[in-house]
Formats: C-alpha cells, sequence, structure tokens
C-alpha cells in the first residue's frame, strides 16, 4: 500500500492542475472571448496611444542629454520598451505553450499564431535601434557579445515559431510543435535577462532591477516608464484585435463549413 | 547634437513599425467582424455600407 502522502500529494497536484484548467476554460468560450475582448480594447489601445505620445515626447525634447553619451541617450526611451517586450512577447507564447500543452485551451494556440509576428517584429526593431544605438557608441553597428547574440537568438526563435506554427496542413499539428517550440525556446530569456552578468559584455548592465535603486536619473526614468507602458499596454491592444480577428475567422470558416456540409447532404443522400 | 540622424532613424522605424502593425491589426479585424456579420445575418449585412 503506498503511503497516504503521496497519494493525497497526488490528488492534490491533480485537483489543482483541474481547477486551473477550469478557471482557463471558462474564458475559452469565444463568444464570451469577443465580448470582453470588445470591452478590453479601448482600455488598452487610448492609454497606450497617449502614454506613448507623452513618453516619446518627454524623452526626445524634455529629458537630459547623458554626461557621457550626449543625445543619443535619447534613443533608449524606444531602444528599452522593445527589449523588454520582445522578452515579455517570447514569455507570452511560452505560457500559451502551456495552456495549450497541459490543457488543450483552443484559444492558446490562437494567440500563440497571433503574437510570434508582433513579437518578432518588435524584436527586430529592439535589434536594430540598438545597432542604431551602438555606432555612435562604441563605433560599430554589431558585436557577437552575449547579449546581443542572445537577442538575435530570440529573434531566429520568433520566425522559427512562425515558420513552424503554419508548416502543417493539419493546423492542431503545427499548434503542437510550435508549442514544444515556444517552450523550449523559453530558457534563452534568463540567458538574455543575465548574459551582462554572466559574461564580459560591451552591452551596459541593467540600470533598472527588482531589488536595488535605478542608477539612473528620475529625470530619465519617467520618460522611460512612461514609454514602457504605454509600448506595453500598445502590444497588448495590437495582439488583442488580432486575436479578437482570428477567433471571428475561426468562427466564420466553421459557419461556412458547416453551410457546405448542409447543402452537400441532400444531394449526397439522393443518389441511389 | 552630431548623433541626430540615428536618434531620427531609431525613432522614425519604431513609430513606422508601430504604426504598421497597428493599422494592420486594426483593418483585420474591421474586415473580419463584417465579413462575419455578412455571413450570421445575410439579410441585413449584405446592404452596401
Amino acid at each position: 500500500m503506498p503511503p497516504r502522502t503521496d497519494g493525497s500529494t497526488l490528488n492534490v497536484t491533480q485537483s489543482l492542475t483541474a481547477r486551473t484548467g477550469n478557471l482557463f476554460h471558462r474564458y475559452a468560450n469565444p463568444g464570451r472571448f469577443l465580448r470582453m475582448g470588445a470591452r478590453l480594447q479601448p482600455w488598452l489601445t487610448w492609454p497606450a496611444l497617449v502614454l506613448s505620445i507623452i513618453g516619446i515626447t518627454w524623452g526626445l525634447f524634455f529629458s537630459p542629454a547623458d554626461w557621457q553619451q550626449g543625445d543619443s541617450v535619447r534613443i533608449m526611451y524606444v531602444h528599452v520598451p522593445t527589449a523588454w517586450l520582445a522578452s515579455s512577447g517570447y514569455m507570452g507564447i511560452a505560457i500559451c505553450s502551456v495552456l495549450s500543452l497541459v490543457w488543450r485551451h483552443p484559444l492558446a494556440d490562437l494567440a500563440a499564431v497571433e503574437i510570434g509576428p508582433v513579437g518578432a517584429a518588435i524584436t527586430a526593431v529592439c535589434l536594430a535601434t540598438g545597432s542604431l544605438w551602438g555606432k555612435p557608441m562604441w563605433g560599430t553597428w554589431w558585436v557577437w557579445d552575449a547579449r546581443l547574440t542572445s537577442v538575435l537568438v530570440l529573434f531566429f526563435l520568433y520566425l522559427g515559431h512562425i515558420a513552424l506554427i503554419r508548416a502543417f496542413d493539419e493546423p492542431q499539428r503545427g499548434y503542437r510543435a510550435a508549442a514544444i517550440l515556444g517552450l523550449a525556446g523559453a530558457i534563452d530569456l534568463p540567458i538574455i535577462k543575465f548574459s551582462v552578468q554572466w559574461w564580459n559584455t560591451l552591452h551596459q548592465p541593467d540600470s533598472i532591477t527588482v531589488t536595488g535603486a535605478p542608477t539612473m536619473s528620475t529625470s530619465m526614468l519617467w520618460p522611460l516608464g512612461l514609454t514602457t507602458l504605454g509600448f506595453t499596454l500598445g502590444f497588448g491592444a495590437i495582439v488583442l484585435a488580432r486575436l479578437r480577428a482570428a477567433v471571428m475567422e475561426s468562427r466564420m470558416r466553421t459557419i461556412l463549413a458547416a453551410n457546405r456540409g448542409r447543402q452537400s447532404a441532400p444531394q449526397h443522400n439522393s443518389t441511389p | 547634437m552630431t548623433h541626430l540622424p540615428y536618434i531620427v532613424a531609431a525613432y522614425g522605424l519604431t513609430i513606422g513599425v508601430a504604426m504598421v502593425l497597428s493599422i494592420n491589426a486594426t483593418l483585420r479585424l474591421r474586415q473580419a467582424r463584417r465579413r462575419l456579420a455578412a455571413i450570421e445575418q445575410p439579410g441585413r449585412t449584405r446592404q452596401p455600407s
């Protein structure tokens, strides 16, 4: 007879998994999601627009120049938010992968499909703005530095995810393969985060950490916070709009397939 | 401001990509909404809008 503790631990784990699954599946109904998404959309879109405009204007025209970097430090106000979103977007894909593989959540696969291209575009912007900042500061567009290389790997992971999820005739196989890649690729996220600590890199260490005080002036921190929050809400708004469109397109395909089935059924029955 | 071209390029690229993504998402959502309405309620939504 197995020890009682093992059995109860298993029951607790199963119960927790089932409860979490039920919680997620409550929002899996397409109609409920579309209603909730329509209500949420303006609350993401308009604050994103306002915060981004204020943050960009502040960073570009009113924040002080850096004593070492001069005005090129203003690139930070677009580079740092895109770097944050590049990692966050992939974290979103990894979460969708867990929801898809463990609970077979129907919206998780669609969300992963829609996050991919947006995340890839933002990662490309992060790499490009980093190069545009690096050229005047380091004297070169690119170095094979641990931070830069790990972000480049993230960009390729996004491209791989986009390609893999659309690579199969049967969508479910593509979703499953992409979910495995999404989970495996998440190992790159701590490498990106800690690369500046683990290796001697040309890229500067983090100026803002969870535990320590920020190492930059508040006059720079404010516009950076505003653009980061604005871009994050904007990312959410774009992904939500794409996901709503994807759910509607999926619903359209279902209705059209059902209509085709109804139309072809009597002809088939009439054949002797 | 000797680094002006780099700053302008960085902001231009970021704003440009953000606008492309936003416009693409908006148009796709609008088209999906219109087509779904046309399928779900054919009599009412086939009229030109």
